[in-house]
């Protein structure tokens, strides 16, 4: 049984977490350029992502990550196939999902408080209840005494750790991440995967985590999927059984299994690469 | 300026020692820090100086040639004469009573119109910027209208609703209404997508969308239009007056042209700038009230 995120309130006791099953059969979606001309950025793609399963997507530029992310959450409608989210069809915005983007969607505008309990204000939730759950996840994602500060007054790894705060106040069934953390430096970029982890660990959400890094891939998830160039769709699959709780991700990189599993996909994901840089370098 | 600093020199002297303290590190601070505030000092006086010597340039350059005769004080005036009628001006009024009487009137009319102006610009900015169709319908004509040197209506709204308030109003409405639209407008196509799939997802029907994403970003861009829509209200109303009025700054100006009577048009001039500084300086209080959240711009914290 689905229990919506807007119905429950505001304190965050810890819980077991619920969430949902994503499935993906034949899903195809076809945009028209500028120019008239039919584009197919996915075809026939095929997916099922287990509830609680921490799935990540890896593929050349432009296979049509992003677009598998915009159909799931339902913010654009397929081509042909379907889309179903927790038994139910997609159908105008999937209820329970909180995105992330690479560019940090913060209201620049609004305080690190007023940032985080607008997931919850727009859920419904009392106003008081908002404040005091979005006091909770600030704590959690170390931010304590920076509620007052506007967005241009942080650094880009708070300004991350209060864009994941604002995704998981709402305690979504999915979690949508596309490039989270594709415009940080190395080392900020490895204590926000580590952080994630942490918090991924306590609510459990399905998560679809799309990025370019083949190590931030393997690190994190249960299951990589390898995408072909366009027009994507699903290569391989490959279940990255490094056991959980992994604890920081710098120290994972040196386990030999981490290694192996990374040559794998990598052979997998080389010739797609390769494949989609000729197209762009005989493009320019 | 040579003079050591009273902290500075009691801190040497506490500090006898043969290594660097903390104290001394304290000491070297304080230099950088007096120093740095009296580079600052020097360079305020400098602009000041400099400003200064920009007026009285300009102003002092006027009222020589204009005494020397290089210059024909009958039509460019004189800046000593304009003191005169500004003088005369607020000392005796004028044919039509007090001046203040005027400056009420047209400072009433030209406000009128800002709000006016700026709450219809901002509604249709807001409607056609997330109205995709209707903007395409309504585009070109928009475009139309825009084109139209929308002074000359002041013409039209004289004509048909006479010489009271009612035509300065829609006059300096009418020009707020273009400028502050175009903002809000363009100000709506500026929202970051992501920002709108962002509340989307989290739920947002299409009124929140805008409560929370597309106003407060669009504010931006309409308060930037503010500083420019208050200067054409003033424009509007003044124009409107002097096409036909029964008070205001405008018929002091337009009494004065029939008089030959330079001075007075300059003096009239002034006034309306003055007030439209002091306006000015009131909506970029506003701008800071509202848009604290912007981080500073670039050139405020200046390097030392």
């Amino acid at each position: 049984m689905v229990v919506r995120p807007g119905g429950r309130t505001g304190a965050a006791e810890p819980r077991t977490g619920h969430s949902a099953r994503i499935q993906i059969s034949g899903l195809t979606k076809r945009f028209m350029t500028p120019s008239g001309e039919p584009f197919t950025a996915l075809r026939d793609v095929s997916l099922t992502i287990e509830p609680g399963q921490f799935c990540a997507i890896v593929g050349p530029t432009g296979c049509g990550k992003s677009t598998t992310l915009g159909l799931v959450a339902g913010l654009d409608r397929p081509s042909a196939g379907s889309v179903q989210v927790a038994g139910a069809e997609v159908s105008g915005i999937t209820k329970g999902i909180s995105f992330m983007f690479q560019a940090d969607a913060l209201f620049p505008w609004k305080t690190v408080l007023g940032n985080v309990m607008t997931g919850p204000t727009l859920t419904g939730v009392s106003k008081r209840a908002a404040i005091e759950s979005s006091r909770d996840w600030i704590r959690r994602v170390g931010l304590s005494g920076f509620e007052d500060r506007y967005p241009h007054q942080l650094s880009g790894g708070m300004r991350k750790r209060v864009a994941m705060a604002a995704a998981l106040i709402n305690e979504p069934e999915i979690l949508l991440m596309d490039e989270p953390f594709g415009a940080l430096d190395v080392q900020t970029k490895a204590i926000m995967q580590t952080e994630l982890l942490g918090l991924w660990e306590q609510t459990r959400p399905s998560v679809l985590f799309i990025t370019h890094d083949l190590d931030e891939a393997v690190a994190l998830a249960d299951r990589v999927l390898v995408m072909t160039s366009s027009p994507g769709s699903i290569k391989e699959s490959f279940d990255i059984d490094l056991p959980r709780p992994r604890g920081s991700v710098q120290e994972i990189r040196y386990q030999p299994r981490f290694t192996e599993l990374q040559h794998q996909i990598w052979s997998s994901l080389k010739d797609e690469v390769e494949r989609a840089y000729a197209r762009t370098a005989g493009a320019a | 300026m040579s003079a050591p600093s009273p902290v500075g020199g009691a801190l040497a002297s506490t500090t006898v020692g043969y290594e660097p303290g903390p104290g001394d590190q304290r000491d070297d601070e304080d230099r950088v820090r007096q120093s740095a505030l009296r580079m600052r000092r020097r360079r305020t006086v400098r602009l000041w100086l400099a400003r200064g010597g920009v007026a009285v340039f300009v102003i002092g350059g006027w009222q020589l040639f204009t005494t020397w005769g290089l210059v024909d004080k009958f039509f460019y005036g004189q800046p000593s004469g304009i003191w005169d009628s500004l003088v005369q001006l607020f000392a005796h009024g004028t044919a039509f009573g007090s001046i203040w009487e005027d400056i009420r009137v047209t400072m009433t009319e030209a406000i009128y119109g800002f709000v006016v102006g700026t709450i219809a610009g901002v509604i249709a900015g807001l409607a056609l910027g997330q109205n995709r169709f209707l903007a395409d319908v309504l585009g070109p004509y928009i475009k139309v209208v825009n084109a139209i040197p929308r002074i000359i209506l002041g013409s039209i709204f004289i004509v048909a609703f006479g010489f009271g308030t009612f035509p300065k109003v829609l006059l300096a409405a009418v020009l707020v209404f273009f400028i502050v639209f175009f903002n809000a407008f363009q100000g709506v196509r500026e929202v970051d997508p992501n920002l709108v799939a962002n509340v989307r997802v989290l739920g947002a029907s299409p009124f929140q969308v805008a409560r929370h994403v597309t106003i407060p970003s669009a504010l931006t861009w309409i308060i930037a239009s503010l500083h420019t829509a208050f200067g054409f209200a003033i424009i509007g109303a003044l124009v409107a007056e002097v096409l036909g009025a029964q008070h205001g700054v405008g018929l002091i100006i337009s009494q004065a042209q029939g008089r030959f009577d330079p001075d007075t048009v300059f003096a009239g001039m002034a006034i309306m700038a003055v007030i439209t500084l002091a306006a000015e300086y009131l909506i970029t209080l506003l701008e800071h009230r509202v848009l604290a959240w912007r981080p500073p711009a670039s050139s405020e914290p200046s390097g030392l």
